[in-house]
């Protein structure tokens, strides 16, 4: 059963080597900077002026960077709070749920949750649509945990919340995803 | 440990988040427990399908490039930087062709002051030196008329060492000119004038002094577009002074 465990954090390391420019820092990441921007904004030119008004911010604050941390959680950060401060992330932001911070009791999940379906394409796009429909607050979480494989502790640095609530919003955000998934599998 | 307390830890566990001595208490746990094991390998696979799915969007080239233009610190040095060594070598290739061109300009020019010298020793070799016999400068001069594409002075020797023999039509790469036979003493100076044109300015031997060329003292300059040169077994100061006559004259 240790094969389960196909992540593991930190084996990747996102600390900046000292002296390195910031474009060498910064391409690397363009390419899932962009992929965040767009499920944050369901938009590609509202993608794209964040992308790049995230890189600007970035390249002025530069020497606020300290070199030697973690420069991916940096600029994520960056790029998420100018989001939060654009017009759609204001809207976004108004609809989150009031009890998002409840922790509820770990649900298991059902031996009939079809898990199996997402190995094909078709149940890509409906798990691509479960991601869509979910508030941004759990989009950003689950995303940054599967996708961009962060820590939960690099996850909660960035969001500036505690550890728990990072955990809380991502059980939430995989429950939910997992009734979408269940919804659509039995009305098909 | 009981089965409730190790699913509320089995999202942690399957995020990996478990400190490494509980992550391996879970593992000793799950095959003894098949609820616990269906739970984690759905998670597992869940996650498994969500990093596949929630790479869904990719910046298009133009994107990128704008994004690249915009952040690149060091727009005009690093595309130097990546010029440079092509620059280094084209700047080795030219100097290694200009280095080579000068000696193939240089060999050229020997050979050529070595035509020059042949065409000296051939005159003096013949019987008939030249085909117009005469002293006389407003006779030789006239003779060329109608057998070059040019015409030249030539100067007054009276009361000089220097006597003109006379001249004759010759050839140097295909393209005619005049050769005019002095004598100085016992010495005979041959000078040749033609058109000037590239490869006849000798730069690097016999350019405006005299120098030595197979033994010969030689002279050579340039002007009013025709290409002087004096060659004699002369010595340098003797040739010197009827090329001093000759531009004097021209």
């Amino acid at each position: 059963m240790a094969a389960f465990r196909v992540y593991t954090h930190g084996a990747m390391s996102d600390e900046a080597l000292p002296g390195a420019s910031f474009e060498d820092l910064a391409l690397p990441l363009f390419d899932s900077l962009y992929n965040f921007a767009r499920w944050l904004t369901h938009n590609r030119e509202e993608a794209e002026d964040l992308v790049q008004e995230t890189y600007a911010k970035a390249l002025r604050g530069f020497r606020s960077y300290q070199p030697g941390t973690n420069f991916r959680a940096w600029i994520y950060r960056i790029l998420r709070n100018t989001f939060l401060t654009s017009r759609t992330g204001l809207k976004a932001t108004m609809t989150v749920p009031l009890d998002e911070e409840e922790h509820g009791p770990m649900m298991p999940v059902t031996p009939e949750t079809p898990e199996s379906i997402l190995l094909d394409q078709s149940s890509r796009q409906i798990l691509q649509d479960a991601i869509e429909k979910l508030p941004v607050i759990f989009r950003e979480v689950v995303l940054l945990c599967d996708v961009e494989e962060m820590s939960y502790q690099e996850i909660a640095e960035m969001l500036g919340i505690p550890i728990g609530t990072v955990m809380s919003r991502l059980a939430r955000a995989r429950r939910a995803l997992r009734e979408g998934l269940q919804a659509k599998a039995q009305g098909a | 440990m009981a089965c409730d307390l190790w699913r509320a830890k089995i999202e942690a566990y399957a995020d990996g988040e478990l400190p490494a001595a509980e992550q391996a208490a879970f593992d000793a746990h799950l095959p003894n427990c098949a609820a616990c094991a269906a739970d984690a390998l759905a998670r597992v696979q869940m996650k498994r399908a969500m990093a596949t799915a929630g790479k869904k969007f990719t910046p298009s080239a133009e994107f990128r490039q704008r994004i690249e233009k915009q952040i690149s610190s060091r727009p005009k040095s690093s595309r130097l930087k990546a010029w440079l060594p092509g620059l280094a070598v084209a700047a080795a290739v030219l100097v290694i062709a200009l280095a080579a061109g000068n000696r193939w300009m240089a060999s050229q020019e020997r050979r050529t002051l070595g035509e020059i010298a042949d065409l000296h020793v051939a005159t003096l070799a013949s019987g008939t030196p030249v085909d117009v016999v005469s002293t006389d400068r407003h006779t030789v001069k006239p003779w060329f008329a109608g057998k070059l594409p040019f015409t030249f002075n030539l100067p007054e020797l009276q009361g000089t060492p220097y006597t003109l023999i006379g001249g004759r039509v010759t050839y140097l790469h295909q393209t005619p000119g005049a050769q005019l036979l002095f004598q100085v003493r016992q010495h005979r100076i041959s000078v040749f004038i033609f058109q000037d044109r590239p490869g006849l300015d000798f730069t690097s031997g016999a350019n405006g002094s005299v120098s030595r060329q197979l033994s010969f003292n030689m002279e050579s300059w340039s002007e009013g577009g025709l290409r002087y040169v004096a060659i004699s077994d002369v010595d340098s100061g003797s040739l010197r002074q009827l090329c001093d006559l000759l531009k004097a004259a021209g």
